[in-house]
C-alpha cells in the first residue's frame, strides 16, 4: 500500500516526540494534564470504532474504562504486575466485557442499545462497590513502584506510555476504517437491513467492533490507578467519561480516524486549561455545550467543516 | 574591569536575595467548602485565614509574609490528587496542609509519601495506617480506635449494655473507625447483633433503622459523614429505633457543625456522640480565640460558634509557626524531625505525636445532647446542651437512658 | 423467623409506596418516549430541575406539592420549546439524525446537571413540610408520611393522565399519532402540534414528579444519573405507551428494590433497576403490556 508510509512516518514521529518531551525539563504539571488528553485520544478513537463507523451510540464508555482500571488494580495488588501486563490484561477483560455487552444488546435498535450500555456502567460499578478486595466504595490507596530509568518521574513515564497507546489505538482504527471491516460497518450504519440483504455478516462485524472498542477503552483505563495513586468506584465509572468519549468524535468528525484525534486534543486541552484556571464544573459544561452545538449545527464535526471550507474555496476560484 | 564584574555579580546576588526574601511563603490546601463536609470546611478555612492574618501582623515567618492558597475539593476524594498536584507544580507552594477529613485526604497520602513532603493532618482518622508516611502530623484529639470508642463503650457497659449494632458508611473514615470499634467491642465481651455497611450516597435509612429495631441491640454505634448523619437522625426520629436501645451514636461526623445542629434542633436530643471541644472544657487561650472568631464568622456568614474545627485549624497554624521559627528552615525533613521530637503548645492544649503521626496523648470528649430546642444557635454556648460523659477529666454528667426516652420520642 | 417475616412485610409495604412513586416519575417518559418515540435521556435531569425549582419555592414557604403543581404550566412551555427544537433539528431529517438526537439529549442532560451545580453547588437540598419527618403508626409498622403523600399524589397523577389519554379528544389524538401518524395526517390533524402538546404535558407532569422527588428525600444535581435506569426500566418493562403498564412496572421495580435493600443492603439497590432493564431488554423487549 503506497499511501501507507505517510501514516507510519507520522506515527513514529509522534512516539519519538513524546519520548523526547518526556525526557525534557518541561513542567511536571504539563505531563499530568497531557496524560488526560492522550487518554481521551484513546477513548475517543475507541468509541468511534463502534459509534462513528457503525452508528451504534455507546453510552457505556465508563464501564469499559472502569473495569480496565480495576483489572489493573487487582493485578497490581495480587502480583505486583508491571504496567505493561496491567494494560494487556485490562484490554483483555474489557474486550471480553465488550463482547458480552455486544451479545446482549446489539440486537436492540438505537436508543435501547444506548440505554442498555448505561445499565452496564451501573451494574459494573455496583459490582466493584461490593468487592472488598478492591476497596469497595472506600477505594484503595496505591503506592507506585519506583520509576525506571531514564524517566525522572512516574507521571512522565505514564505520559509516554499513553502516547504510545494513542498511536496504537489510532493505527487500529485506521486499519479497521480502510479494510473490508470498515466497509461493512459503514454499510451497517447506512442501512442495516440492506447490508444484511447483501450478505454482510452484520452481527459478527458489530461484535468485533464492540470487542475492539471495549478493549481499547480498558487499556486506557489501566493506567489511571497508577496515575492517581488511588481508585474508587464513583470517579472510575463516572458518566463524564461517557459524555466526553462521545462528544470528542462528534466534534472532530466521526467518519475518519483523524476526527476523534482532533476532537480529543482540542476538547481535552480546553478542559485541562479550564480546570486549572477556572473550575472543574465549567469543564463538564464546556463538553455538554460543545456537544449540543456541534450536534445541532455541524453534524459532521470539524472535519466536515474543513471539507466544506475546502469545497467553498475551490468553487469560488 | 575585573572589579566591575565582581561588583555586578555582588549586586545581582544581593538583588535576588532581596527579591527572594520578599516572596511570600505559600501554604497550600484543598479544603471542602461544598459537599457533605462543606459545613465544617468553611469554618476551618476561616480559622486558618485568621492565623495567617495574625502571623503577618507580627511580621511574617522568617521575615516573609505568609500566603494561603485554598481550593474547594467539594468533599470529593477524586478531586484532591489533581488539586494537590496543581498546588505543587503550578502554584509551587512551600508547605501543604491536608484536606479536612479522612475521605478527601486518603488519595493524596501516596503522593506526599512518594514526593517526601510534610503534610499537616486536618481531622482525619487513621488515614496514615496503610501508607505509613513518617512526615504526617494530625491535629485531631484522637489517636487510634480505642481512644475514640472507649468512651462510648465504657459508658454503655457501666449501665449494663451487653449487645451492640454497627452501621458504617463504606468510606475510609467510617470503615477505619468501625473496624477498630468492632475489634474493641469483641474484646470487651459485647455481642454484635447487627452490622451493616452502606454506600456513602445512601439517603434513605428507613430500611436499616427497621432492621436495627428488629435486632433489639443495647447500643448502636454509627460511623457516618454529615449528609448520612443528618439522614440517620431524621430517620430515627421519623420511625423510632425501639425501646431496648440505651446509647445511639458514637462516630457521627457533622453533628458538631453549627448549621447542622441548628437545623436538626430537638431531633438531636439523646444522641451520644464524639466532639473535639464543647463549652466547659478549659483549653488555654481558646475562649479568647472563639470571641475573635465569632466576630469574623458573622462577617463571613459562616458558622458563628466555631467549636469543632476552627480552634484545631488555628492550632495547625501555630504548630507550623513554632516549627518554622525554631528551626529557621522551610526544609520539609528538618520540620518533620522537629515535630517528631517536640511538644507544641497551642490554643487546644499541648500537642505531641507518636511515630505514626497521630496524637501521643488522645482525649476525645463523648457527649450527650440534652434539652436542645429547635432553631436556636446561641443555646449551644451554654454548658449543659452537650453533657460530657467521658473522659473523666472533662466529665459533667451521666447519660440519660434509654435513648427513646432521652429523645422524647414516639 | 418471626422478625424476618415482619421485616419482609414492611419491605413490601414500603416497596408499594416506592413503586407508585417510581411509576409517577416515569409516566412523563412513558408519554415522551413510549408514545412519541423521542429519545428523551434528559427526562430525569428535567425532573431534578423541577426538584430544585420546588426547593426554591419552598424557601418562600410554599408547600412542595403545591409548588410542584404551580410549576406545571411553566414546565409545559419548556416541554413544547424543547420538542419544537428537537423536531426542527433532528426528527425532520430522518433516522440518521435520530442518532444525533440521542446525543443532543445526552448533552442537554449534562448541561442541566452542571448548570444546577454551578447555581446550587453539590450540597444536598431538602424541603420542609408538615408531613416530612413524621410517620404513620400501624401497629408495629411505621410508615413515613412523606412516602404516603408521594404515593397519593402518584396515584392521582397516573389516574388523571390515563383518563386524559383515553377519554378526551386531544388525549385520544395523542394516542392516535403514536399509533399511526400518516393516517392522522390524512384525517386533517397536524401531528406535529399534537406531539408538541403531548411533550409539553409530559414535561409538565415531570415538574410534579420533581416535587415528589424532593419530598421523598434530599436531592443533589447528579441524582438524575441513577434515575435514568429507574425511569427507563419502568417504561420498558411496562411496554411502550401503556399508562397502566407504567403503574404495574413501577410497583414491580419498587417492591424488588425494597426487598433487595432489606436482604442484601443498600450497596446493591442501584443495580436492581438497571439489572431489571437489561433482563427485560434481553428477554421481552416489548414489555408487559407493549404493542
Amino acid at each position: 500500500m503506497r499511501r501507507d508510509w505517510p501514516f507510519w512516518a507520522g506515527a513514529a514521529a509522534t512516539v519519538a516526540l513524546a519520548a523526547a518531551v518526556g525526557l525534557s525539563g518541561a513542567n511536571e504539571y504539563f505531563f499530568y494534564a497531557s496524560f488526560v488528553v492522550l487518554q481521551f485520544v484513546v477513548l475517543a478513537t475507541a468509541w468511534n470504532i463502534l459509534g462513528g463507523y457503525a452508528g451504534y451510540v455507546n453510552f457505556g464508555t465508563a464501564a469499559f474504562f472502569g473495569i480496565g482500571a480495576y483489572t489493573a488494580v487487582v493485578l497490581f495488588k495480587a502480583a505486583g504486575a508491571p504496567l505493561a501486563v496491567q494494560i494487556l490484561a485490562a484490554a483483555a477483560i474489557s474486550g471480553l466485557l465488550g463482547f458480552g455487552t455486544g451479545l446482549l444488546t446489539l440486537r436492540l435498535r438505537g436508543i435501547f442499545f444506548s440505554i442498555a450500555t448505561v445499565a452496564v456502567i451501573f451494574i459494573m460499578e455496583t459490582a466493584m462497590v461490593n468487592w472488598r478486595y478492591v476497596g469497595g466504595a472506600t477505594g484503595v490507596q496505591l503506592l507506585r513502584p519506583p520509576v525506571m530509568e531514564p524517566f525522572e518521574s512516574y507521571t512522565r513515564m505514564l505520559f509516554v506510555v499513553m502516547a504510545i497507546l494513542a498511536v496504537i489505538a489510532v493505527s487500529i482504527a485506521r486499519y479497521i476504517e480502510v479494510s473490508w471491516i470498515g466497509r461493512g460497518l459503514r454499510a451497517i450504519r447506512d442501512s442495516e437491513e440492506a447490508a444484511e440483504c447483501f450478505g454482510v455478516p452484520t452481527l459478527q462485524l458489530k461484535l468485533f467492533a464492540c470487542t475492539v472498542s471495549g478493549a481499547l477503552m480498558g487499556a486506557a483505563g489501566a493506567a489511571m490507578p497508577m496515575y492517581m495513586s488511588f481508585i474508587e468506584p464513583p470517579s472510575s465509572f463516572s458518566l463524564t467519561y461517557s459524555v466526553s468519549a462521545l462528544a470528542m468524535p462528534m466534534i472532530g468528525g466521526t467518519s475518519h480516524w483523524l476526527g476523534p484525534v482532533i476532537g480529543a486534543i482540542l476538547l481535552g486541552s480546553v478542559q485541562q486549561i479550564v480546570t486549572v484556571t477556572i473550575s472543574n464544573e465549567i469543564n463538564v459544561l464546556v463538553v455538554g455545550v460543545l456537544l449540543v452545538v456541534f450536534v445541532v449545527a455541524a453534524p459532521d464535526g470539524i472535519l466536515g467543516l474543513l471539507k466544506r471550507l475546502k469545497w467553498l474555496l475551490r468553487s469560488s476560484r | 574591569m575585573k572589579i566591575g564584574k565582581w561588583l555586578a555579580v555582588a549586586f545581582g546576588l544581593l538583588f535576588s536575595a532581596a527579591a527572594l526574601a520578599q516572596q511570600p511563603i505559600k501554604i497550600g490546601i484543598g479544603i471542602a467548602q461544598t459537599g457533605t463536609l462543606g459545613g465544617g470546611g468553611k469554618a476551618a478555612l476561616l480559622a486558618l485565614q485568621m492565623w495567617v492574618e495574625d502571623v503577618n501582623a507580627k511580621g511574617g515567618l522568617l521575615g516573609r509574609k505568609v500566603e494561603l492558597l485554598a481550593y474547594d475539593d467539594q468533599s470529593n476524594p477524586a478531586t484532591t490528587p489533581g488539586i494537590y498536584t496543581k498546588l505543587l507544580d503550578v502554584d509551587k507552594v512551600d508547605l501543604l496542609i491536608a484536606p479536612y477529613g479522612t475521605v478527601p485526604t486518603a488519595p493524596i497520602m501516596p503522593l506526599v509519601k512518594q514526593r517526601g513532603l510534610l503534610l499537616m493532618g486536618n481531622f482525619s482518622f487513621q488515614v496514615n495506617h496503610t501508607v505509613k508516611h513518617d512526615m504526617w502530623f494530625n491535629n485531631a484529639p484522637w489517636g487510634d480506635a480505642t481512644s475514640w470508642t472507649e468512651g462510648f463503650l465504657q459508658v454503655g457497659q457501666k449501665i449494663g449494655a451487653k449487645t451492640i449494632a454497627f452501621i458504617a458508611a463504606d468510606q475510609e473514615f467510617a470503615q477505619n473507625l468501625a473496624n477498630g470499634a468492632k475489634e474493641i467491642a469483641k474484646r470487651s465481651g459485647l455481642k454484635t447483633v447487627y452490622e451493616q455497611n452502606y454506600p456513602p450516597t445512601t439517603v434513605d435509612f428507613s430500611s436499616m433503622i427497621r432492621a436495627i429495631r428488629a435486632a433489639k441491640p443495647d447500643m448502636v454505634f454509627v460511623c457516618s459523614y454529615p449528609n448520612d448523619s443528618v439522614a440517620i437522625v431524621r430517620a430515627v426520629n421519623e420511625i423510632g429505633v425501639g425501646p431496648t436501645v440505651k446509647l445511639f451514636g458514637g462516630g457521627m461526623v457533622g453533628l458538631q457543625f453549627t448549621p447542622v445542629m441548628e437545623s436538626l434542633g430537638s431531633s438531636l436530643n439523646g444522641i451520644v456522640n464524639y466532639n473535639s471541644y464543647v463549652p466547659g472544657i478549659k483549653y488555654p487561650g481558646i475562649e479568647d480565640f472563639l470571641q475573635r472568631y465569632a466576630k469574623k464568622a458573622v462577617e463571613a456568614k459562616v458558622d458563628p460558634l466555631g467549636f469543632y474545627l476552627p480552634p484545631f485549624n488555628y492550632a495547625i497554624g501555630q504548630i507550623l509557626e513554632q516549627a518554622i521559627t525554631t528551626t529557621k528552615s522551610l526544609d520539609q525533613k528538618v520540620l518533620a524531625r522537629f515535630l517528631h521530637s517536640h511538644e507544641i503548645n497551642t490554643i487546644v492544649g499541648p500537642i505531641s505525636w507518636g511515630p505514626d503521626g497521630e496524637r501521643a496523648k488522645p482525649a476525645v470528649p463523648m457527649i450527650q445532647f440534652r434539652n436542645v430546642a429547635d432553631k436556636n444557635v446561641e443555646q449551644f454556648r451554654q454548658a449543659g446542651k452537650q453533657v460530657i460523659l467521658h473522659p473523666p477529666q472533662f466529665k459533667s454528667g451521666d447519660p440519660v437512658v434509654p435513648y427513646e426516652k432521652a429523645r422524647g420520642g414516639n | 423467623m418471626a422478625f424476618s417475616f415482619e421485616l419482609l412485610l414492611e419491605a413490601i409495604l414500603f416497596g408499594v409506596l416506592l413503586g407508585c412513586f417510581y411509576a409517577a416519575v416515569s409516566i412523563g417518559l412513558s408519554v415522551s418516549f413510549g408514545l412519541l418515540d423521542v429519545p428523551h435521556v434528559a427526562h430525569p435531569a428535567i425532573m431534578v430541575l423541577g426538584s430544585y425549582c420546588t426547593y426554591l419555592l419552598n424557601r418562600y414557604g410554599l408547600d412542595p406539592i403545591v409548588a410542584g403543581i404551580a410549576l406545571m404550566p411553566l414546565f409545559f412551555i419548556l416541554g413544547v420549546a424543547i420538542y419544537r427544537f428537537y423536531y426542527e433539528t433532528f426528527e425532520k431529517r430522518g433516522s440518521e439524525a435520530g442518532v444525533r438526537g440521542l446525543a443532543f439529549f445526552f448533552g442537554l442532560a449534562f448541561i442541566i446537571e452542571v448548570g444546577l451545580i454551578l447555581v446550587f453547588g453539590v450540597d444536598q437540598r431538602m424541603v420542609e413540610a408538615a408531613y416530612i419527618g413524621r410517620s404513620l403508626a400501624l401497629g408495629e409498622f411505621r410508615i413515613p408520611w412523606r412516602m404516603v403523600v408521594a404515593f397519593g399524589v402518584a396515584l392521582v397523577l397516573t389516574a388523571a393522565l390515563t383518563i386524559y389519554l383515553s377519554r378526551t379528544f386531544t388525549g385520544r389524538a395523542i394516542k392516535a399519532v403514536a399509533q399511526d401518524e400518516p393516517a392522522l395526517r390524512l384525517m386533517g390533524a397536524n401531528p406535529v402540534r399534537i406531539k408538541q402538546w403531548a411533550f409539553g404535558i409530559a414535561t409538565g407532569v415531570t415538574a410534579l414528579a420533581g416535587a415528589m422527588l424532593i419530598v421523598v428525600g434530599p436531592v443533589e444535581p447528579s441524582l438524575d444519573r441513577v434515575y435514568i435506569g429507574r425511569t427507563f426500566a419502568v417504561v420498558v418493562l411496562a411496554g411502550l405507551g401503556s399508562m397502566t403498564g407504567t403503574l404495574a412496572a413501577g410497583l414491580i421495580l419498587g417492591i424488588s428494590e425494597s426487598i433487595v435493600l432489606m436482604q442484601f443492603g443498600a450497596s446493591w439497590a442501584p443495580a436492581v433497576a438497571f439489572g431489571l432493564l437489561l433482563v427485560v431488554l434481553g428477554i421481552r423487549p416489548q414489555g408487559l403490556f407493549g404493542r
